[in-house]
């Protein structure tokens, strides 16, 4: 600190003295410990948001690393939770159904109603009302989309891994539409004017320009819903109702998913019971791990990002 | 006279109720290059996508006046602005590839209209005549993103001109490039005027006099009571003639340097 103001003195003469005072003083004390105190202040805020988070996971592995094993992942659930064994094969094909007819549906919906407020609708009253709405259905407790398909689905026709679907579709559409939504409009007005001005009409400059760049963020949303369908419970629950048994059928019968049974294994007051939960939670965390992940890679290889 | 690609008869644009362009009236003839030239904010622009209905995308714009194609009124309620722009291509001011392959921007167009030949002649032929052909025929299909701007909007250019069109309207196609790359355009220019009509916008007078054959000077009236501000045509000829024995005063000014 005190070598360059001797040295610019030295070759600058005696002018020079006052700039160099003025810059080699640095920062006032106070400014220091104001600077020091926030920065302790904002690190110790983190670590307390991180702490739950942290210990969830640190329970979930140590827990579920105990229980896990190959027979956990291939088995399905033994006729009692009481007796020691088996896994929750019953619950991930379940899940993996759902999910899958769930994303399959809420999807092709999801990013058509994006392509309708970005490119058809703007911010007309209907463009605003889907919106509106989509805001709103993000923010609905999950059990009440289960007591909707309860009502109206599973009254008439019985509990089944269509409904379970239907609920999960309901969930996963307006996380679809406004992340959708967003990519969409990131699409850069130049493109698609050289694409009209190639002689494309609008749904060519939709399909293949639009969709095609907005690809890698479209497909980031949709690993998200997927991800956050996946962990639902509460509207399975009404909707799927839970099985210890493999179905595949996907109506007329009860079907399991996996936090249908880590939640029933939970529950119990056996220790087989409970060791097969925590072994659930990790198999459930890890399936929204990759997907999370996916959904990181997808977005870094985003075309528009220039 | 009639010869004329481009009859423009008293064009008037106005965008929300505010005029930008008023009675513009000229022709342009086939197989020139035809700069239009003028001060900032003169509706070079409005005026250039007009010719292709490029206007027609811009909410609020409204076009008044005749623009004949060839003796076709192109703003007719029959006319399909989607088949004018398959006849007249473009190349914006900023180069604009899609984020797509080099092969896969120059085949859009031809895709987009169903064409039923040899695409990978087309694309080379294409290439070949945007002068682009030698530098990335070991790469199509790598991104075109990854070219540098110059190489971008000769890219561009091959892909307008694979469409086949007739017309081609550029809007200050090298005012975002460096001098050696604008005078690859500008060389590139001559080459294809050979086969189509050259429409150019240019804030480069030089540009516009090394290149054109006709000029067209546009300049920005004022309304001193409401302030508002709009383009008219101020003078239409020879290129020589417009930069060595303008008719106009407010053309010779402009063209030998006292504003703009």
């Amino acid at each position: 600190m005190s070598g360059a103001p001797a040295r610019r003195s030295a070759s600058g003469g005696p002018t020079t003295p006052m700039p160099d005072a003025l810059l080699a003083r640095g920062p006032s004390p106070r400014r220091l410990w104001t600077d020091r105190a926030a920065s302790a202040a904002m690190l110790a805020t983190v670590a307390l948001a991180l702490l739950p988070v942290v210990l969830i996971f640190y329970y979930i592995i140590r827990e579920g690393f105990s229980a896990m094993n190959w027979e956990f992942l291939t088995q399905s659930m033994p006729y009692s939770f009481r007796k020691e064994g088996g896994g929750f094969l019953n619950g991930l094909i379940g899940t993996l159904i759902m999910v899958g007819v769930a994303t399959a549906v809420a999807v092709p919906f999801g990013v058509l109603a994006a392509v309708y407020l970005v490119e058809y609708g703007k911010n007309g009253l209907l463009a605003q009302l889907i919106r509106f709405f989509s805001d709103v259905m993000t923010g609905v407790p999950s059990v009440f989309v289960g007591l909707f398909v309860y009502t109206a689905f599973v009254v008439p026709f019985g509990f089944g891994a269509l409904m379970g679907a239907a609920a999960l579709a309901i969930i996963m559409l307006p996380i679809i539409v406004r992340s959708t939504e967003e990519m969409l409009k990131l699409v850069p007005l130049e493109i698609k004017n050289a694409s009209y001005a190639l002689g494309a009409a609008k749904w060519q400059t939709v399909t293949r320009v639009v969709l095609p760049s907005a690809l890698p963020g479209i497909t980031t949303g949709v690993l998200l819903a997927v991800a956050r369908a996946a962990g639902e419970t509460a509207p399975l629950i009404l909707t799927a109702l839970g099985s210890l048994t493999i179905t595949t059928k996907l109506l007329g019968e009860p079907i399991s998913a996996l936090p249908l049974a880590i939640f029933d294994g939970a529950r119990t007051p056996f220790a087989a019971g409970q060791a097969r939960a925590w072994a659930g939670a990790l198999e459930l965390l890890l399936i929204v791990l990759v997907f999370t992940l996916l959904a990181r890679v997808a977005s870094s290889r985003s075309s528009i990002s220039r | 006279m009639n010869d004329a690609v481009f009859a423009i008869q008293d064009l008037s644009v106005s965008y929300n109720g505010n005029v930008a362009l008023k009675d513009v009236s000229l022709d342009i003839h086939p197989r020139e290059i035809t700069a239009v030239i003028g001060p900032s904010g003169c509706g070079k622009s409005t005026f250039i996508r007009c010719l292709n209905r490029m206007n027609d995308l811009v909410p609020g714009a409204a076009v008044s006046g005749e623009v004949l194609y060839h003796g076709e009124d192109i703003y007719s309620p029959e006319v399909d602005p989607v088949t004018v722009r398959r006849r007249i291509g473009m190349v914006f001011q900023r180069p604009n590839p899609f984020p797509k392959s080099i092969y896969d921007n120059v085949a859009f167009g031809p895709r987009i209209n169903g064409y039923k030949g040899d695409m990978d002649e087309l694309v080379e032929r294409s290439l070949r005549r945007a002068a682009l052909w030698d530098e990335v025929k070991n790469k199509l299909r790598k991104s075109a993103l990854a070219l540098s701007g110059g190489q971008q909007q000769r890219l561009c250019i091959a892909r307008a001109i694979a469409v086949e069109p007739d017309v081609i309207l550029m809007d200050e196609p090298a005012s975002a490039l460096d001098p050696i790359a604008t005078v690859r355009i500008e060389d590139l220019m001559q080459e294809l005027k050979k086969e189509y009509s050259i429409v150019i916008v240019t804030h480069n007078m030089q540009q516009a006099a090394r290149v054109s054959d006709k000029t067209a000077f546009l300049y920005t009236e004022v309304d001193e009571e409401t302030s508002a501000r709009w383009g008219i045509l101020v003078e239409y000829g020879e290129t020589g003639g417009i930069f060595t024995t303008p008719k106009d005063k407010r053309t010779e000014d402009y063209v030998s340097g006292r504003f703009g």
